[in-house]
Order: structure tokens, then sequence, then C-alpha cells
């Protein structure tokens, strides 16, 4: 019991980090109607700025932040630059051009910083604590913590400023959202900024737990986007409680099923991915526009 | 000088919506009518004002060559838009619609939503609802309230009659009706309804095939059985 409790925090905050990111995701969906398949790479790239930082003595609180003023920066230049252009091209065209980006950032990384893996300190430190009889560690605490935060501060943010209601306005009637006078390209940047944003902290995250190389978020990025797909690609709560599912069978299979292990984990988003588009793909909380005449 | 003076206008939307270089002013505080069969160029007129279609020649809006702004900015000048269709943010409530719809205004947002409540009550009882909630009529009192909320100078409506009951039509251009005059709103209003409109309007412009066949006073062109038949199928 106490092994299986042990099993589902650590989830939980697994978990949180595929939520995060796909969060992100779903931020980038919402608003301009693309899967941007080079989150996992735009995270990678902002982490290794807040590495960088570290090494120009940065203390790691403020290189983190520093690090996601910087990431809504470049998600908004990325989107004014790359994605405009080709702004409601057919989906194919879509895919091809942040399959571009992925491709560009990982070359990117690679050449300024090279290729190997790096050490990249925890913001929580290593110690863990004793509740009831279950060690828990400080970190999977402060991922979750950290986690639910952003889910409240997002929330905050769309349902309660004018800029966060625009950009709803914007993700579900571009044309109408112009009539009322909306900057809607202005509006599609600041989504990818926070998207951007977001990830970076996702990457800041979890880089301690798996080193950081060029290529360290790519398992993350497919966790996630099962996550999204099961939560509902256009559901910003679905994301996260979808990042919650994913991580915590990730964990419990991955300890408890014996031929899975730890080498066959990857299989469990992909299995879940395949059987939420078979049954439901909507998602758990994906909605469908209903039309009215 | 008039508040819109259109010259020379080309257009090409959709199949077959093509504008032949159409020419028309419409004047302050006045309800001017865009009339003509299904085709004609109507809609294609108020998208190329508001922006929303790519077009050739002059657009002038209180001296000004708006004609190739984009269409947020033209709806900044105070010129609003009730696209065909209605354009309501379906998931969004009653109240965020019409929050939406001023949000290029500092001040005064509240009290002009609470005026909208007024004018249209059935809003005010549904304001928490999902706008995808409402009746066909509701929606179309949402759209026209969501531009008004813009407090605009010009007003183009595109078919607000189109699916509603004629009872529910009546009403709604009795109510457009005396918010244009007590706000000294201009309003530019396409119809299919010849009949219905020319009661509430002052001008109409006669729109065939992408050209202005004719033009004159409502009541005139009310009155003109031979011009009714043969332009307006009535």
């Amino acid at each position: 019991m106490k092994e299986f409790v042990q099993v589902t925090v650590d989830g939980i905050a697994a978990g949180s980090i595929y939520g995060v990111v796909a969060l992100a995701l779903v931020l980038i969906y919402r608003t301009t109607g693309i899967v941007n398949f080079a989150q996992g790479e735009m995270a990678m790239f902002s982490t290794f700025v807040a590495w960088g930082l570290l090494q120009a003595d940065v203390p790691l609180g403020l290189a983190i932040l520093g690090t996601v003023v910087l990431s809504f920066a470049g998600g908004m230049v990325i989107e004014r630059v790359i994605i405009r252009p080709v702004e409601g091209s057919d989906p194919l065209a879509l895919v091809i051009v942040t399959l571009g980006l992925l491709i560009l950032l990982n070359s990117g990384a690679g050449w300024i910083w090279g290729f190997n893996n790096r050490a990249f300190p925890g913001l929580f430190g290593d110690e863990s604590v004793d509740i009831i009889g279950v060690r828990i560690s400080w970190e999977s605490i402060g991922i979750t913590a950290m986690t639910l935060a952003v889910v409240a501060l997002l929330y905050l943010f769309t349902t309660r400023t004018k800029l966060g209601l625009a950009m709803r306005a914007v993700s579900m009637n571009p044309a109408s959202s112009q009539l009322a006078g909306i900057r809607v390209g202005r509006t599609l940047m600041i989504g990818w900024g926070l998207a951007a944003a977001v990830g970076a902290l996702a990457g800041t995250l979890v880089a301690p737990s798996l080193f950081l190389d060029v290529t360290f978020m790519g398992a993350v990025l497919i966790y996630s986007f099962a996550a999204a797909t099961l939560g509902g690609f256009d559901s910003p709560h679905g994301a996260v409680i979808g990042g919650w599912i994913i991580g915590v069978t990730e964990q419990l299979a991955g300890h408890y099923v014996d031929f899975i292990g730890s080498d066959l984990k990857i299989l469990v988003p992909l299995g879940i991915i395949i059987a939420v588009l078979m049954v439901r793909p909507s998602g758990l909380f994906g909605s469908r526009e209903v039309a009215r005449v | 000088m008039s508040l819109l003076e259109v010259d020379e206008l080309r257009a090409t939307y959709g199949q077959g919506h093509v504008l032949h270089g159409i020419s028309f002013a419409v004047e302050e505080g006045q309800i001017v009518s865009i009339l003509g069969p299904n085709g004609a160029g109507k809609t294609t007129t108020l998208r190329a004002i508001s922006g929303t279609v790519e077009c050739s020649g002059r657009i002038v809006l209180d001296g000004q060559d708006i004609r190739g702004w984009g269409a947020d900015k033209i709806a900044r000048q105070r010129l609003a838009h009730v696209p065909e269709g209605r354009g309501t943010f379906t998931e969004l409530t009653v109240e965020e619609n019409l929050l939406v719809g001023g949000y290029t205004r500092r001040n005064g947002v509240r009290e002009d939503i609470a005026r909208c409540y007024q004018w249209f009550p059935r809003l005010g009882e549904r304001r928490t609802q999902h706008a995808g909630s409402l009746s066909g009529g509701e929606q179309q009192m949402l759209a026209v309230s969501r531009a008004l909320m813009l407090r605009p100078r010009l007003l183009l409506l595109d078919e607000p009659s189109l699916g509603l009951a004629p009872i529910l039509t009546r009403e709604l251009f009795g109510i457009l009706e005396r918010i244009a005059r007590d706000e000294g709103i201009t309003v530019l209003i396409v119809e299919q309804n010849a009949n219905l409109v020319l009661k509430f309007a002052d001008y109409a412009y006669v729109l065939e095939s992408g050209r202005i066949a004719l033009d004159g006073d409502a009541d005139e062109i009310q009155a003109d059985e031979a011009v009714k038949r043969s332009y307006l199928g009535v």
C-alpha cells in the first residue's frame, strides 16, 4: 500500500509536467488551430537558455523566471515570423512548418550548446518528507504545486481579464473578433508567447530528473500529446487532468506490470492515444461546437 | 459631405458574387438600404466596406479613405458590421459576447451593457447563458447589441431578418429604428425582404448583378409597383 501511494505520487508529479506541456499545446491549438510539434524543442531550447544563465552565475530561481520571460518574447517572435505567413493554410502545411521549427530549434541548440548532456539543478532539492509513513520528495510536491499555480493563473487570466477574453474570442471566431476591433495577429502572438513561457517552466522543472540535452523533451512531448488527446485538445483543464492520468498510469504500469518495466513505459501513452482516438476522439473534456441557425 | 462615400467599388467574393464598380453615398443620420436578389453583391458590398473582403475603388468614411485597412482598424473607427450568420461567439456567455463587442472602449462598457438589456430584455434574462444556446432571434438581438457596444457611427447590417419569424423581424426592425434615431446612428442595411425594410429606411439602392440598377427615396420605391416587380420580386 505504501509503495502504491509512493508510485502514485511520483506519477502525479511526472503527470504535472506532461500536463503543463499539454497545456502549452492546448493554448496554441485553441488560438491558432495548430498542433505544435515543436513544443518540446521550444521547451528544450528555453531550458538551455536557463542553463546558460546559470553558467553566468544567475541564481536558479531568477534564471528560471528570466527564461520564462525570454521564452514569452521568443514565442511571440516565432508566431510573427514563422507561423503568421502560413496561417490559414491547409493542416498539412502547418504540420510541416512546425516540424521544420522542431528541426531548426534542435539543430540550433546543438550548434550553440553542443550535444552532450548536462546536469540541471532542481529547484526543490533532494530531500523528502515523511507523510504518514510515505516518503514523498519535495520535488514531487513542488512540481505539482507549480502546476496548480500555473493552471490557476491561466484560468484567472483567460476568465477575468480583457485580454484573456479577447484570446478566447479569437480562438472561437477570428473573423467576428476582428469586427469587434480586436487585433487578431497580436492576440495570436500572445497565445504563442504564453505557450512558450509555460513550456519553458515545464522544461526547467523536469530537467533535473532527466539530464539536459537537445533531445531530452522528446519523450515528454509524446506523453504530453497523450495527455492533450485524452483531456481533449481544446480543453486547458482537460490537458492537466489528462497529464495526471497519463503520469499515474505510466508509473503504475512500469512498476507493477512485469513485461512493461521501464523500457516499454513509452507504450502506455501511445496505447492511450490510440484508444482515445478510437473511442472518443474529442477527448474527456473536449467540446464539439454546436451551431444553431 | 456624406458620412460614407463609395466610389467605383470592385470586388469578388466566393463564386459569382462580383461587384462591377458601384458608387453610392450614405448620409449621416439616415437609414439606407441596399436591396436586390440573391447574388446581386449585397453582402460583398458590406464586406468590402468593413474590410473583410479584398476590393478596389474608394471607400471614404468621414473624409478618410479606409479601403485596404484591416478589419480591426476599420472597426476602431466605430464602424460596426453585423455579418451574415451573426458571428456569435457560441461558447461565450451573452454578457461576454457584449464585453467582446465593447473591447475597444475604455469606459462606459458596463452602462452600455445595461442599455442593451433595456432594449432587449431577453438578453438580460440570459446574460449568463452560453450564446450558442440562444434561439435564432435572440442570437440576432445579441449580434446587433454586440455591434452597438462599439458605439458605432455607422452600422452595417447584413440580412437581419434571415431565419426569423416575420413577427420577430418586425419587432427587431422597430427597435433598431428607434435606437438608430435616438442615438443618431447611421445605418446601412442589406435585405431581401424589401417591403419590410422600405418601411423603415430613408433611402434605398437596388443592386442587380453587381451594378446599381436604381436608387431613390424609400417611399418612392415602395410606391412604384413596376420597380418592385421587376427588381425585387414582390
